[in-house]
């Protein structure tokens, strides 16, 4: 096997570590943006959310952050539950979800900033954990735990998440939210009720997408607006709404990632998954996977 | 009964202009300037500000500047250029103070040289890169030691200590993110590759936003260079680190300018993984015998920074911070006023002794000697930021002077 093999072969797996990743905090936007079309541009900020609360407990219990995460994902799940309680009442039930439901996110991603602040301070923060400086080699081909295990994790979430929504009668409930809701209220069920769970189960994701971040980089409270753009992308790539289309979507980007910096520059990457973006949507608007 | 009169309100215009003069000389001294205290470099603006407040602190208990109190005025620019303009008007003309200096970093210190050159005042930079390359302004004074061209005195260091290996390096991969100081620093490290002869084999940037860096690694190992010279800031210089130990980079030296490692939060949390790294520093306990006055000053840092939560360290920007002030004090007291011109005209004139050693600044304003440090990391164990505290965990390299030991390279055999 030459060295360009082996490049090519490290280029591939690199991005479908990273693509795993970008699934992860993208899924959370898929259900809010893509199926109940609530445009909550906070999604980072409650990612950060959850890199930092996997820090302190890491910092303080020495407890594994990924492991911390899905441990209290339900409470990131409650949290959620009444975010969009207060934003049902406040905008979306006086029809006024468009312009000031933004500007609610908006305000609600600056406070997060703020309060992570205040509480934490302003140092970049990280997490030490027994795999973080392991890498593993199979021939080769490296595969870095700080990258992997993130990636496993992620799959088996977005995988479950899909799952979730398609066999059983919540996730039914929810598909049918994002195609008629008339049509659901005239079945006997609240549709409020239904995109509030989804919603939660959306910060849900996004409390264990912060466990992942930290563990693979260092974060500061502001560090969450970086990744506005990308969870957008990877949802409308993808395909809105389409929980397959996010994870296809988000090994996409990473593959053209990983693939510009090691061939063409790093500088180009953006260029080329924003091309592809473009492209993607002028042959197929409806995204990769989307109807 | 006239005479009486006029007597009388003259002595009474007399008393009072004597009263008021007396008045001015009871109000504060105010130093104003925005800083970052929220934003992705408040980490670096609350460590100046603790520093800048200590020296108030010492010179009030002196019995202040001029017979004056000393006060600072200051608002958070958010590290928010566009802030800038605003904070800097707002404290001329609403706070009406007495003089102006920056915030940290390059970023916020270009948005406010307008109106300090509207204003004729003199100003004082923290840690801007070469901004008065485009003003030119003749009362712009810079206490970063980049020296007179910082982007060349930045990276002097590295390439420096590299050309002291036997057999001298050949080849060289330059990268850095898009983003400004990177820009600058791969500037000043072409220069020197073009007065070294080396020879460029991978010179390219990087989104500031990338997660994953060990494609850019492996791009740069299959370029099979000597050095690998890194422009970046705190979070790609964690990836950087982390990428290079994953891949196995097989360079002789690697690092040089990633912004990051100065700090008690990325030495505690890169550790051992720091082991054989090349890369700038301001201070280290090894250099205490030549900085006598530091010691005591980080002493004091340290206390309040464990309260507010910011770098528990404080080798970087709070001696420079400190000094910054040191010199506007020294100056005002030596001219007498708060004279603008006369201020800047003395502090292009003068030597002054700080806490950081002697500083002399240059025609641009700039130090008129560059002074940045290379250092290798080693014999780093574990997490533990105490380590740090005590001499042992580097060798300084550059500048000769004082210098504690030799580069070990290649770097992949010394990561121990």
């Amino acid at each position: 096997m030459d060295f360009s093999t082996a490049l090519v072969l490290n280029a591939i797996i690199a991005g479908l570590l990273l693509g795993g990743f970008y699934a992860a905090v993208s899924v959370g936007i898929s259900i809010s943006f893509g199926m109940l079309d609530v445009v909550n541009i906070a999604h980072p900020a409650f990612i950060i959310l959850g890199s930092y609360i996997a820090y302190i407990v890491n910092d303080r219990m020495g407890l594994d952050p990924i492991v911390v995460s899905v441990v209290l994902s339900p409470l990131f799940f409650a949290f959620g539950m009444l975010l969009y309680r207060i934003y049902y009442l406040c905008f979306e039930k006086r029809g006024q979800e468009s312009l000031r439901g933004l500007a609610f996110f908006f305000g609600i991603l600056f406070i997060t900033e703020v309060l992570l602040l205040l509480v934490f301070g302003v140092d970049y923060r990280m997490v030490q954990t027994r795999y973080s400086e392991t890498t593993w080699r199979l021939g080769v081909v490296d595969f870095p735990l700080r990258l992997a295990v993130p990636f496993l994790v992620s799959v088996v979430m977005v995988v479950s998440v899909q799952l979730l929504l398609t066999h059983s009668f919540f996730g039914r409930a929810v598909l049918a939210v994002a195609q008629d809701q008339l049509a659901l209220r005239l079945m006997g069920v609240n549709p409020v009720k239904i995109k509030e769970r989804a919603f939660a189960l959306s910060i849900a994701t996004a409390g264990v997408a912060g466990a992942f971040l930290i563990v693979i980089q260092p974060v500061q409270p502001a560090i969450g607006r970086e990744f506005i753009g990308l969870v957008f992308a990877v949802c409308v790539l993808g395909g809105m709404g389409s929980i397959w289309g996010t994870l296809l979507g988000a090994f996409v980007l990473g593959l053209a990632e990983s693939f510009t910096s090691t061939f063409f520059g790093p500088s180009w990457s953006p260029a080329v998954s924003f091309g592809l973006l473009l492209a993607t949507l002028a042959l197929k608007p409806a995204g990769l996977l989307g109807r | 009964m006239n005479r009486l009169t006029r007597w009388l309100s003259q002595g009474l215009f007399a008393l009072s202009l004597a009263l008021a003069s007396s008045a001015l000389a009871q109000q504060p001294l105010r130093i104003g300037f925005g800083m970052s205290l929220t934003g992705p470099l408040a980490g670096n603006g609350k460590a100046a500000l603790i520093a800048m407040q200590i020296w108030a602190e010492d010179v009030n208990t002196k019995g202040g500047i001029l017979g004056r109190k000393v006060e600072l005025i200051y608002y958070d620019d958010q590290t928010s250029p566009s802030t800038v303009p605003s904070i800097y008007t707002k404290l001329l003309d609403v706070d009406k103070v007495d003089l102006i200096v920056s915030g940290y970093g390059t970023n916020v210190i270009a948005p406010a040289m307008p109106i300090a050159m509207q204003r004729n005042m003199m100003f004082m930079g923290l840690f801007g890169l070469n901004v008065n390359s485009r003003f030119n302004y003749d009362r712009y004074f810079q206490i970063m030691p980049a020296g007179p061209e910082p982007a060349v005195g930045w990276t002097q260091g590295f390439f420096d200590a590299a050309m002291t290996l036997n057999p001298k390096p050949q080849t060289v991969a330059l990268v850095g993110a898009d983003a400004e100081y990177p820009a600058m620093a791969l500037e000043g490290a072409r220069a020197h590759v073009k007065r070294l002869g080396l020879k460029v084999v991978y010179d390219k940037t990087y989104p500031p936003n990338t997660v994953d860096f060990s494609p850019i690694v492996r791009a740069i190992q299959a370029t099979n260079p000597d050095l690998v010279y890194v422009g970046s800031y705190p979070p790609d210089s964690a990836g950087m680190v982390r990428a290079v130990n994953e891949v196995g980079l097989k360079a002789k030296v690697f690092g040089g300018g990633m912004v990051g490692t100065q700090f008690a939060a990325l030495k505690t949390q890169l550790g051992p993984l720091l082991n054989g790294v090349v890369n700038y520093e301001l201070y280290a306990p090894e250099l205490s015998s030549k900085f006598p006055f530091l010691d005591a000053f980080i002493g004091r840092y340290q206390s309040r920074a464990a309260q507010q939560g910011v770098d528990p360290l404080g080798y970087y920007l709070p001696p420079y911070a400190y000094a910054m002030m040191q010199v506007i004090e020294q100056s005002i007291k030596a001219v007498g006023s708060l004279d603008q011109a006369k201020l800047a005209d003395y502090m292009h004139k003068t030597e002054f002794d700080t806490f950081v050693g002697k500083v002399r600044f240059g025609k641009n304003g700039e130090w008129a000697a560059s002074r940045i440090m290379m250092v290798q990391y080693h014999g780093i164990a574990g997490n533990d930021v105490d380590q740090w505290k005590k001499p042992g965990k580097v060798t300084v390299l550059y500048p000769r002077e004082y210098a504690t030991g030799e580069l070990k390279a290649p770097y992949y055999e010394n990561k121990q």
